[in-house]
């Protein structure tokens, strides 16, 4: 063929969006020309971030959430925008490639025009253009790379250790990883990464004598200037994942424990401190809010592509707090410019990685094609088509969310069925064929089982409560998990800005209110306790779209909202 | 290194334990008079007026290190550290729990006011410290929560 792969879809997609309301003008930000043109450096040192891809080694689509209510002080600040809202807080214009990236606008057409995103086979070019203009350049990975795929759980989170190692990854932290258990986890940071990728975290310690299980931070020269890298795990792990995968291990914030790390950085000579947390967006701005001596919070976990970083004051400076997205959709430079020997000024830059503006890296794509080769047929095997588009993300439901509960109530004849409020797995088009590949990116953890039980009103009512207080409690320290649990069957009212355990109301079931004494069949999956039996999740979904095989859009069961209108985080 | 000295303290668990039994037999003939009422009442309030600690002050001086979400309700960990000189006794209260007052722990003249422990919390709860220090009483507090967790993220 003539003309490249690249040109043509680059002419493909100015072609398409003239014919469409997305047009995108020569000057906009979100000009293809222009966004991978990184500038200058100068005098300074340069962090590359990348974070909760959730084993996405291929190109996908994410649909950005249309609701991320921000309760208390985090309402109306970042990451809490969406929609236009997010793109006039940043001065992104409307219809371009970076308020696709950012937003979930006019999303299926948006979604034609520019193409999947992420590819481990496209960041490992990205990555590798960056470093020929700044070299020196280190890699941080953030977690939750180990799990989120059929092949990272089939293989142990072996398959991501490969990709991670040739896209050249320097450093690391976890979430999710844990859920590969300890002894896992041990061993491959303890044999494969060893001497390749450091795997830090400062706030996982045993929990008979506190002795740290991995190394809390790393001195690395970048271009001969001294930069201290500190790990943060997710300090939730135990309680938002089993805790019988890390029994021995305790985790937290660790305050005070990371302070001292900063201050014996800072003594040892760095010249930047960086943090690469995996807290979720609220938990760090506090968190910086709080510490002194942090340069940077690189952060990960909630999945918020913050464009540009949220600058916190604290008694003895300021503290930049990132997040960089998930899925592989993006990039983030971090240039901090370096003057007598502290950080005097940073340019960040959140590069969305689109699969059509960038070649596939050849190296990667034989790893990866490698990686699936034994599964493919598995992967490949075609379940049905939905008319409609499926997501997750989102803080009360999903369409994707919606077909699992639809499929868990129609196979298990459960009256009312839950599903975990995770914020990750992939978006599909509308048409697009729903593969057990696509099934595996929503559903692959390594505690799967489905369950049925006998639940009464007031538990149901206590388990709502206590998921929309990890979620809504005005203090992000107490915060953790995800999104809200997914449910079927039951209707109810919240209201986010309510105290602890006074939030939900107004629960019915097909029009009947829910007794407090009565017991309802309710289904779900994902329990963290142990030795739960039952079909896996992947099974049942995939039982439900091959009888059904064309799926109608699904039909959202989405809470009544109240005290949140005009809130910025809803769209 | 810790492999060794975590297998070395499993080997000497019935000695060790052996030890601790004598130790505390010294112990309890020295302790205070056993606070019957105050470990059986049920709510709050009361403990504390068993405590004779109703009106406590609250201090900065006391420092309490305890998760703000318990990884396990079964067995939080609770330290409280007290500056306030001539600390007497430390006191722990976990308001929620259906025995409030857990532990009482008295300080030999002139001991650091340190205390490490874990504690079983049924619910998300104030945990209170209540410091007696030259015959005063002083509290401060700090709120764990306690969540059936999951939801992963």
């Amino acid at each position: 063929m003539a003309i490249s792969r690249r040109e043509f879809l680059h002419t493909l997609a100015v072609s398409v969006a003239s014919g469409f309301p997305l047009t995108t003008s020569a000057n906009t930000l979100g000009n293809t020309d222009h966004i991978y043109d990184i500038g200058q450096l100068g005098n300074g040192v340069t962090l590359m971030h990348f974070t909760d891809v959730h084993a996405q080694l291929m190109p996908n689509y994410f649909r950005e959430p249309d609701t991320n209510l921000g309760i208390g002080n985090m309402a109306g600040r970042p990451p809490h925008l969406v929609g236009a809202k997010l793109l006039s807080a940043f001065g992104i214009k409307t219809g371009t490639r970076l308020a696709h990236a950012h937003t979930h606008l006019d999303y299926e057409q948006a979604a034609f025009t520019f193409g999947a995103m992420g590819g481990f086979a496209h960041l490992a070019t990205l990555v590798k253009y960056i470093r020929e203009q700044r070299p020196g350049a280190l890699l941080l990975d953030g977690g939750d790379s180990w799990q989120g795929s059929a092949t990272a759980l089939w293989t142990k989170g072996a398959d991501m250790v490969q990709a991670a190692q040739l896209l050249g990854v320097d450093i690391m932290t976890g979430h999710w990883e844990f859920t590969l258990g300890a002894a896992r986890v041990k061993e491959l940071v303890d044999g494969t990464l060893r001497g390749k990728i450091e795997f830090l975290a400062q706030n996982i310690k045993t929990s008979d004598f506190g002795d740290p299980v991995f190394t809390p931070w790393v001195m690395r020269e970048i271009r001969g200037i001294p930069v201290a890298v500190i790990g943060q795990a997710y300090p939730y792990t135990p309680i938002a994942n089993p805790r019988h995968f890390v029994p021995d291990w305790t985790f937290g914030i660790q305050e005070e424990n990371l302070q001292n790390t900063v201050n014996d950085a800072r003594r040892k000579g760095a010249n930047a401190v960086i943090l690469l947390s995996h807290n979720g967006a609220d938990i760090d701005v506090k968190l910086a809010s709080r510490l002194t001596g942090i340069d940077a919070i690189l952060g990960g976990h909630t999945h918020d592509a913050i464009p540009q970083p949220i600058v916190v004051r604290n008694s003895s400076g300021t503290t930049l707090v990132t997040n960089a997205g998930c899925n592989g959709k993006f990039l983030a430079v971090l240039d901090l410019h370096i003057s007598n020997s502290r950080v005097s000024g940073y340019r960040y830059q959140l590069l969305p990685v689109f699969a059509n503006l960038l070649e596939p890296d050849p190296e990667m794509v034989r790893l990866i094609r490698d990686i699936r080769a034994p599964y493919e047929t598995r992967l490949s095997e075609k379940l049905a088509v939905s008319e409609g588009l499926l997501y997750r993300r989102g803080n009360f439901n999903g369409t994707f969310d919606q077909l699992i509960l639809d499929a868990l109530m129609e196979v298990t004849d459960a009256e009312i069925v839950f599903s975990p409020g995770f914020r990750w797995g992939t978006t599909l088009l509308p048409n697009q064929i729903i593969t057990f590949e696509d099934v595996m990116a929503q559903t692959a953890i390594t505690y799967p089982s489905t369950t049925v039980t006998n639940l009464s009103g007031e538990s149901m009512k206590m388990i709502l409560e206590d998921v929309c207080d990890n979620l809504f409690n005005p203090d992000p320290y107490r915060q953790q998990g995800g999104d809200m649990v997914r449910v079927g069957g039951l209707q109810y009212t919240c209201d986010p800005t309510r105290r602890t355990g006074h939030r939900i109301s107004n629960m019915y079931l097909r029009g009947k209110p829910i007794l407090a004494d009565k017991r309802y069949k309710v289904a779900g999956w994902a329990s963290v306790t142990e030795n739960v039996s039952g079909p896996p999740i992947w099974d049942v979904v995939s039982e439900y779209l091959r009888a059904n095989k064309v799926l109608r859009s699904p039909k959202l069961n989405l809470p009544k909202l109240s005290g949140v209108s005009g809130n910025p985080g809803i769209n | 290194m810790h492999h060794l000295r975590r297998t070395f303290l499993k080997l000497s668990g019935a000695i060790a334990a052996g030890a601790a039994a004598s130790f505390l037999k010294v112990g309890n003939s020295l302790a205070a008079t056993w606070n019957k009422s105050g470990f059986e009442s049920k709510v709050t309030v009361e403990a504390l007026k068993s405590l004779s600690a109703s009106a406590a002050t609250p201090s900065r001086e006391i420092a309490i290190s305890a998760p703000d979400i318990a990884e396990n309700g079964a067995q939080v960990p609770v330290t409280v550290t007290s500056k306030i000189a001539n600390t007497e006794s430390i006191s722990i209260v976990v308001d929620k729990n259906p025995f409030p007052l857990s532990s009482t722990f008295d300080f030999a003249n002139g001991s650091e006011g340190y205390v490490s422990t874990k504690l079983k919390m049924g619910q998300t709860s104030n945990v209170i410290a209540i410091v007696k220090a030259d015959g005063k009483f002083f509290t401060a507090s700090k709120e764990v929560k306690v969540t059936i967790g999951g939801c992963g993220g």
